[in-house]
C-alpha cells in the first residue's frame, strides 16, 4: 500500500499545496510561530536545568514542535487531551502553566495540577496505556450528546502495543470521536521505526480498523493543523475517529538519561536538521513579509522572559509536605491508611 | 423475594441503571446473550445498545475505555468473563484506575466497578478458576469487595456502584446458584468497610470471604467447638476492628483462603492479628489455603480448594495447641 505524505509547507518554507492551505490570519500564523519558539525555549531551559541538577529526567520535544503546536491549535477548549510524556508543547499551547510543568518534571507531583477549565489527563508514562482512556473519554462525549472530541498523543513505539490495538479497534467499532496523533519520531529510545512494524506506514494501520489514516509531514505546522482540524470537524459531525501519523524526528535524546550517539548516525540527525519545523515556518513568514530580525529578537526575548519567570516561580515553591503522599489516593482516607499516616507523623 | 446470587446482582444492576442514566455495562457477551453466567440477562432488552454494551473480545480495551468513560462522568460497570482473563487488565487497574486521582492531583477520579466471577469449584476449563484477590488488594487506590451470598451481594454492589473510587467486585462463581436467600425488592446498601459476624462463638474465630464462607459454615455446623465466623465482605479497606475484636474474644483463629498460600490475602490478616492481638492469642493463627500450584483442572480441583476436612483439622490443631 502506498500512502502519500500530506504537505503544505515544504522544507524551503514554500507553500506547495495552496488548495489545502488553511485560512489563517497573519496574527494566527505569528501565534503558531510564537508557541513553537516558546516550547523550544521551555525545552532548552529544561535540559539545562536537568544538567545542573535542578530538574530530573526529562523528555525533550525538540524537532516535534510543528506536530504538537499544529495539532493543539486545532483543538477546542472543551476537547480532551490525553498526553504521553513528550507533549510539553501541547500543554503549553493549551495554556498549562509552564512553572507547573517544570515543577512536575522536577519530581513534585503537585505540578500535575490541571487547570480548572482544561480537560487534560495527566502525563502518562507507561507507553500507549493512555490510548484506551482517550477512547473512553470520547465515547462518553458521544453517549452524553456532547460535541467534544478526544485527542490522544503517542509515538511510533506505542503502535506496537496491545493498548493501541484495542483502543483503535473500539474507536472503529463504536465510531468514537477520538483523534489518534502518532508522532512518528523514528526512534523509540534506541529502537528504529522499522523494528516497530513491517508495514510501510503507520497511518495505513487505521484502514484495518475501519477508519481513515492520514500520513502528514509532522514538521509542517500548516499541514498538521489542517489534518487535525479536519479530523476534529469530522469527529464532531459524528463521522468517527481518525488516525494521524505525524512524520517527524526526535532531534534530542529519548530523555536526559539517554545518549543517542550510541545508536544513531549523526548524518541522519544532520539531515533532519534541514527539515526543522521552526526554521521552515520562519522562512515562510519572511517571504510573506511578516517576519524580520527585530520581530525574531522580540519573540525570543519574550519567550525567554516567560520561561525565566516560570523557573523562578517553580523554584520558589515550598517543598511538599511528606504527608501529602496520603492525599488523593481515595476520596476518603480509609481507617487503615489513616493509621499509617499517623504512624508517619 | 427468595433469589440466588445471580438474580440479586441482576436486580441491583437493573435498579441502579433505572435510577442513574450514567450507569452503563461493558463486557463480552453481556448483551443479547445475558453474559456467560447470565448475570446481565434481560438488561440489554430493557436498556438497549448504548447502555449494555457488547464489546470486542478485548479485556484491556474494556477496562481501559472504562477508565476514560468514568473520568468523563459515566459510571461504567465492566465485566470480565473469568478471573484468569483479568491478568492483562492489571496494568490498567494498577497504573491508571488506582492512580488517576493521585496523578491528576484530585481533578479526576475513576468511579468504575469491575465485576469478576471469582474462584473455582465449577468444573471449568483452565484459567477459569483463579482467586486473584491479593493482586487487587495490593493496588493502592482500589477497593476490593467480595459478597458471599445473595443478600450481601445486592447491598454491596449498590454501594460499589455509588462509590467514588474504583471497586473490584469479586463474585464467588460457585455460589452463583448454590444459595437462595430472601433479598428485598427495595434498594439497600452495605458499607464498604464492614465485616459481618455471621455466627457468634466463644472458642475460635474462623475468618473467610467469598465462596469460602459457605464451605466454612457447612464445615463447622457439626463442630464440637463454639466457632465464631467472620465474613469480611470488603477486603480493602478491611474492617479490622470486627476481626480483631473477635480474635481478642476467642483467642484463637483460623483463616481460610482459596488462593495459593504464599503472599495470599490471608497472610495480611495473620500479620494484622499479630500486630493487634498477639497477646490475646492462645495459639498461633493457622491458615487453610489453596496450594502454591496452578489451580488444577477439575479432576484434582477438589483436592486443591479448602474443604470441611481441612478446615476442621486446622480448627482441631489450633484448639489442641
Amino acid at each position: 500500500m502506498k500512502m502519500e505524505m500530506f504537505q503544505i509547507l515544504n522544507e524551503e518554507g514554500k507553500i506547495v499545496n495552496t488548495r489545502d492551505m488553511p485560512k489563517l490570519t497573519n496574527d494566527e500564523i505569528k501565534a503558531m510561530y510564537e508557541y513553537m519558539v516558546l516550547s523550544r525555549a521551555f525545552d532548552d531551559v529544561a535540559l539545562k536545568l536537568q544538567r545542573e541538577g535542578r530538574m530530573l529526567t526529562y523528555a525533550s520535544l525538540l524537532g516535534q514542535e510543528a506536530s504538537q503546536i499544529g495539532s493543539a491549535l486545532a483543538m477546542h477548549k472543551e476537547d480532551w487531551f490525553a498526553p504521553s510524556f513528550r507533549e510539553n508543547g501541547v500543554f503549553i499551547t493549551l495554556g498549562f502553566p509552564m512553572d507547573a510543568l517544570y515543577q512536575y518534571w522536577a519530581g513534585d507531583e503537585r505540578g500535575m495540577t490541571i487547570p480548572e477549565d482544561m480537560n487534560a489527563l495527566p502525563v502518562a508514562v507507561p507507553v500507549g496505556t493512555q490510548i484506551p482512556h482517550a477512547v473512553g473519554l470520547a465515547w462518553a462525549s458521544k453517549l452524553q450528546g456532547k460535541k467534544s472530541v478526544a485527542v490522544v498523543y503517542f509515538g511510533d513505539g506505542a503502535t506496537s502495543k496491545g493498548d493501541f490495538h484495542e483502543g483503535m479497534n473500539f474507536a472503529g467499532v463504536f465510531k468514537i470521536p477520538c483523534i489518534f496523533i502518532c508522532q512518528n519520531n523514528q526512534w523509540a529510545i534506541s529502537v528504529p521505526r522499522k523494528r516497530q512494524s513491517a508495514s510501510d506506514t503507520l497511518a495505513e494501520k487505521a484502514f484495518s480498523y475501519g477508519f481513515e489514516g492520514v500520513l502528514v509531514d509532522g514538521n509542517d505546522v500548516f499541514a498538521v493543523y489542517k489534518v487535525t482540524k479536519d479530523a476534529a470537524d469530522k469527529a464532531r459531525a459524528g463521522k468517527g475517529p481518525t488516525f494521524i501519523e505525524c512524520y517527524t524526528y526526535r532531534m534530542e535524546n529519548h530523555t536526559t538519561a539517554d545518549d543517542w550517539k550510541k545508536y544513531r548516525d549523526p548524518a541522519e540527525v544532520e539531515m533532519w536538521k534541514r527539515k526543522d519545523p521552526v526554521e521552515r515556518l520562519r522562512k515562510y513568514m519572511e517571504s510573506e513579509g511578516i517576519w524580520n530580525e527585530n520581530y525574531e529578537k522580540g519573540v525570543w526575548e519574550k519567550a525567554k522572559v516567560k520561561v525565566a519567570e516560570a523557573v523562578k516561580k517553580f523554584e520558589a515553591v515550598e517543598p511538599p509536605k511528606p504527608t501529602d503522599m496520603f492525599e488523593d489516593v481515595y476520596a476518603e482516607l480509609p481507617e487503615e491508611l489513616e493509621e499509617q499516616k499517623k504512624d508517619f507523623e | 423475594m427468595k433469589m440466588n446470587l445471580v438474580q440479586a446482582i441482576n436486580l441491583a444492576l437493573k435498579q441502579e441503571m433505572e435510577k442513574y442514566p450514567s450507569v452503563i455495562l461493558l463486557g463480552e457477551d453481556i448483551g443479547k446473550d445475558g453474559g456467560v453466567f447470565r448475570v446481565t440477562e434481560g438488561l440489554w432488552q430493557q436498556f438497549g445498545d448504548d447502555r449494555v454494551i457488547d464489546t470486542p473480545l478485548a479485556e484491556v480495551g474494556i477496562i481501559g475505555t472504562s477508565i476514560g468513560l468514568a473520568i468523563a462522568g459515566m459510571k461504567p460497570i465492566a465485566e470480565v468473563q473469568f478471573d484468569g482473563f483479568s491478568m492483562s487488565m492489571l496494568d490498567q487497574l494498577y497504573n491508571h484506575a488506582g492512580r488517576m486521582r493521585k496523578r491528576s492531583q484530585g481533578k479526576w477520579h475513576v468511579p468504575l466497578v469491575f465485576r469478576v466471577p471469582h474462584g473455582g469449584g465449577i468444573r471449568a476449563l483452565e484459567h477459569h478458576s483463579e482467586s486473584l484477590e491479593a493482586f487487587f488488594t495490593h493496588m493502592p487506590g482500589i477497593k476490593v469487595v467480595t459478597p458471599s451470598g445473595p443478600y450481601n451481594a445486592k447491598g454491596l454492589l449498590i454501594s460499589s456502584i455509588r462509590d467514588p473510587d474504583p471497586v473490584v467486585f469479586l463474585e464467588p462463581k460457585r455460589v452463583y446458584r448454590a444459595i437462595k436467600e430472601e433479598v428485598p425488592e427495595e434498594e439497600y446498601t452495605i458499607p464498604l468497610n464492614k465485616a459481618e459476624v455471621v455466627q457468634e462463638g466463644s472458642d475460635i474465630t474462623v475468618i473467610a470471604w467469598g465462596a469460602m464462607q459457605k464451605v466454612v459454615r457447612e464445615a463447622v455446623a457439626q463442630s464440637k467447638y463454639s466457632v465464631e465466623i467472620v465474613d469480611l465482605l470488603t477486603l480493602y479497606p478491611v474492617d479490622r476492628k470486627t476481626l480483631i475484636d473477635s480474635v481478642k474474644k476467642t483467642g484463637r483463629c483460623v483463616v481460610v483462603q482459596e488462593a495459593p498460600r504464599t503472599c495470599g490475602y490471608g497472610a495480611e490478616l495473620v500479620a494484622t492479628i499479630n500486630e493487634k492481638a498477639l497477646l490475646n492469642l492462645e495459639a498461633p493463627v493457622q491458615r487453610v489455603t489453596g496450594y502454591d500450584v496452578p489451580v488444577p483442572l477439575p479432576k484434582l480441583e477438589n483436592y486443591y480448594i479448602p474443604d470441611a476436612t481441612r478446615i476442621n483439622k486446622a480448627i482441631e490443631n489450633v484448639m489442641s495447641f
